[in-house]
């Protein structure tokens, strides 16, 4: 199963900040098969997250092309995009953004109330299922505030998969854990990748990258690498075999 | 996205902050409780003179000479025409949509019995006064034609005249008082009326009859006016029309062409009295409103701090693939439960209002439906005017730049 989830061509973003002219991509090529799992890594600013969030349908790019699962992307309107964003795109954000106050299972539920069409049980249905996939099957009715940095992560990870998305982006999701629950945060990553799920995980840490596939490294708004990483490690086993990783 | 998630997102988000979201209702709660509390106060007043009006007989036709003032001329007192008994008796046997006619004077008296006086007001009248005016004997009988046609000296007293004259408490029946040389001898007791809409004590008044007060008080031919009662009220115009008619063949009693008397009936009055205290419930309602309109403004206010304070929030429900639409109705439906909300409780309250005005002041109001469907549609109105603007403000929020927001 060869088929091309992502194909990126030349693919540009402008910021217009006063007068001056800030381009933070400079034309940028990739295609990424689906299955994959790809980290995008680079120094601040070269440009990591406003790739991210265009090829997560939050923004759109000022010229080139994208094509996401099929669907041109580039010239979609704002509803458009929110439909994408809906249908084919899990969001993993840094700080996790989750509602305070609201349980993890309401939480994880939030992208079906824009799905249209979906009974209150299916939904309860689907969000209890993603939180079991995360291993939080036991933390349904914990609001954040009742829970520690890496199970709210692991909720928020719940929440991009709610809505079976065809890719699944992270923008440094271990950015705010420790390196122990970054790990574990990596295993459950890689987990979903062997059930199928194409992620694609924008980070600064090479030891986090090394659980990826592929290594795309940006530079000043450019791509200048993409290497497959020879050898990728197994965060499930490392944590198994070291418990006291610090 | 559904109306059930709408509705409980909303009540989620006014559950976050229970005080402010009570705060904010305050506004909306106190303006639809003065409205509702305010037209009920109006609406009972109204329907208060209304029944006193009618309570003086609904049909009632007062018959007077015109007034002093005619074609912007104010005329000498000579030049107003006298009734006589004889338009009362004309009436009587001529007018098809009357029932009954009564002669009417009136004069101010000291009224003396025994070591007792009271100033009061005389009335001479005929017994069909009673029918017109719907007075009830309580006691004893009421004067007859034929007391009438001997000018007899005898007379009906209203309650307050009674415990005046005699405060002891025997029955006044069959004595005697005195108007200034006159005696008169009580055949009956008027029922108790109560004070009418002016404040006037209907029961300070002694009825006689009229050509008593005519030949043996004031030595006059002519009465003060005439009363009259239609055969029903909505005969009544007809009534008023009929008695222009047959007094105009009178040429007494036209003046320089036109009828120098007026036929005012009961109709006209309420319809008078009704405008005025419509105008004054308007103008109440009015300040009640502004007091709507500035919670309305406390509404907007407070989910424009809820949009800035929840940007991240809608950042988010963007990224997940909420559509500015989406977020609009959110907020839109957040404004309209507030509004909503506080009219709910506004109403609760405004009610509660209105019983008590009833109950500890004693005012009239009488509550409409009208005016509770009034406030709510109001309320909804509100709601979504002033939650618009926030609403779109929401909706064209950038969702990269929504969930940077600190
Ligand atoms: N909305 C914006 N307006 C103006 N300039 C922007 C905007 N967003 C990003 N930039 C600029 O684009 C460049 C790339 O920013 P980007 O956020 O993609 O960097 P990054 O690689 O994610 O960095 P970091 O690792 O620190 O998160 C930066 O120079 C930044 O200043
Ligand atoms: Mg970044």
């Amino acid at each position: 199963m060869d088929k091309w989830i992502i194909e990126v061509s030349d693919l540009k973003r402008f910021f217009d900040v006063g007068a001056t002219r800030v381009e933070a991509l400079k034309g940028v090529s990739f295609s990424i098969k689906e299955g994959d799992f790809v980290s995008i890594m680079g120094s601040s600013g070269s440009g990591k997250s406003t790739l991210l969030n265009i090829l997560g349908a939050l923004d759109r790019p000022s010229a080139g092309r994208y094509v996401l699962d099929g669907t041109e992307v580039g010239g979609l309107n704002k509803n458009q995009l929110a439909g994408v964003r809906s249908r084919k795109i899990g969001f993993v954000f840094q700080s996790f953004n989750l509602l305070p106050r609201t349980s993890a299972l309401e939480n994880v539920e939030l992208p079906l109330i824009y799905h249209g069409g979906m009974s209150a049980r299916e939904r309860r249905h689907r969000a209890e299922f993603a939180l079991e996939q995360v291993g939080l099957s036991d933390r349904l009715n914990h609001t954040p505030a009742q829970l520690s940095g890496g199970q709210q992560q692991r909720v928020a990870i719940a929440r991009a998969l709610v809505n079976h998305p065809v890719l699944l982006l992270a923008d440094e999701a271990t950015g705010n854990l420790d390196t122990r629950t970054s790990y574990e945060i990596m295993a459950l990553f890689q987990d979903l990748n062997a059930q199928g799920k194409t992620i694609v995980f924008v980070t600064h840490e090479s030891d986090v990258a090394a659980f990826t596939q592929r290594i795309f490294r940006l530079k000043d708004g450019r791509l200048v690498a993409n290497e497959k990483v020879s050898i990728v490690q197994d965060a499930a086993g490392l944590l198994k075999a070291n418990i006291e990783i610090s | 996205m559904a109306m059930g998630n709408l509705v409980r997102t909303a009540l989620k988000a006014m559950g976050r902050n229970v005080m402010r979201t009570l705060l904010t209702m305050l506004g909306i709660i106190i303006g639809v409780a003065s409205v509702i509390s305010m037209l009920a106060l109006g609406l009972g007043s109204q329907l208060q003179i209304q029944s006193q009006i009618s309570e003086m007989g609904s049909n009632m036709l007062t018959i007077m000479p015109a007034g002093g003032r005619r074609g912007g001329v104010r005329m000498e007192a000579s030049a107003t025409v006298l009734l006589s008994s004889d338009d009362a008796v004309l009436l009587e046997e001529e007018a098809h949509y009357l029932s009954d006619v009564s002669p009417f004077l009136s004069t101010g008296g000291q009224v003396v019995s025994g070591p007792n006086n009271w100033p009061t007001q005389l009335q001479g009248v005929a017994p069909a006064y009673l029918n017109i005016r719907k007075l009830q004997i309580k006691e004893g009988v009421a004067f007859t034609v034929l007391d009438i046609k001997q000018s007899a000296k005898v007379c009906l007293v209203g309650q307050t005249v009674v415990e005046n004259l005699f405060p002891d408490g025997r029955s006044a029946i069959g004595q005697i008082l005195r108007v200034g040389a006159v005696p008169l001898r009580i055949i009956g007791v008027l029922e108790q009326k109560g004070s009418n809409t002016f404040g006037q004590d209907q029961d300070d008044v002694v009825l006689l009859p009229y050509s008593t007060m005519q030949k043996r008080m004031l030595a006059v031919s002519h009465v003060h006016s005439i009363y009259a009662s239609a055969v029903s009220e909505n005969l009544s115009d007809k009534a008023v029309e009929e008695v222009e008619m047959l007094l105009s063949a009178n040429s007494r009693l036209i003046s320089n062409g036109e009828p120098a008397f007026e036929v005012r009936s009961q109709k006209e009055l309420i319809a008078m009295f009704s405008s005025t205290s419509e105008m004054m419930t308007l103008l109440l309602a009015a300040v009640a409103g502004i007091s709507l309109l500035v919670g309305g403004i406390g509404i907007m206010n407070v989910m424009f701090m809820s949009v800035t304070e929840r940007t991240r929030e809608i950042g988010l429900r963007m990224a997940v693939g909420g559509r500015s639409l989406h977020i609009m109705l959110q907020f839109l439906m957040e404004a309209l439960m507030v509004s909503f909300g506080g009219g709910l409780l506004g109403v609760i309250l405004g009610l509660g209002a209105s019983a008590a005005l009833d109950r500890i002041l004693g005012w009239p109001v009488s509550v409409s439906e009208t005016s509770v469907l009034l406030s709510f549609g109001v309320c909804t109105v509100i709601g979504v005017f002033f939650g618009w603007y926030p609403a779109r403000k929401a909706a064209a929020l950038d969702p990269i730049a929504a969930l940077r927001y600190e």
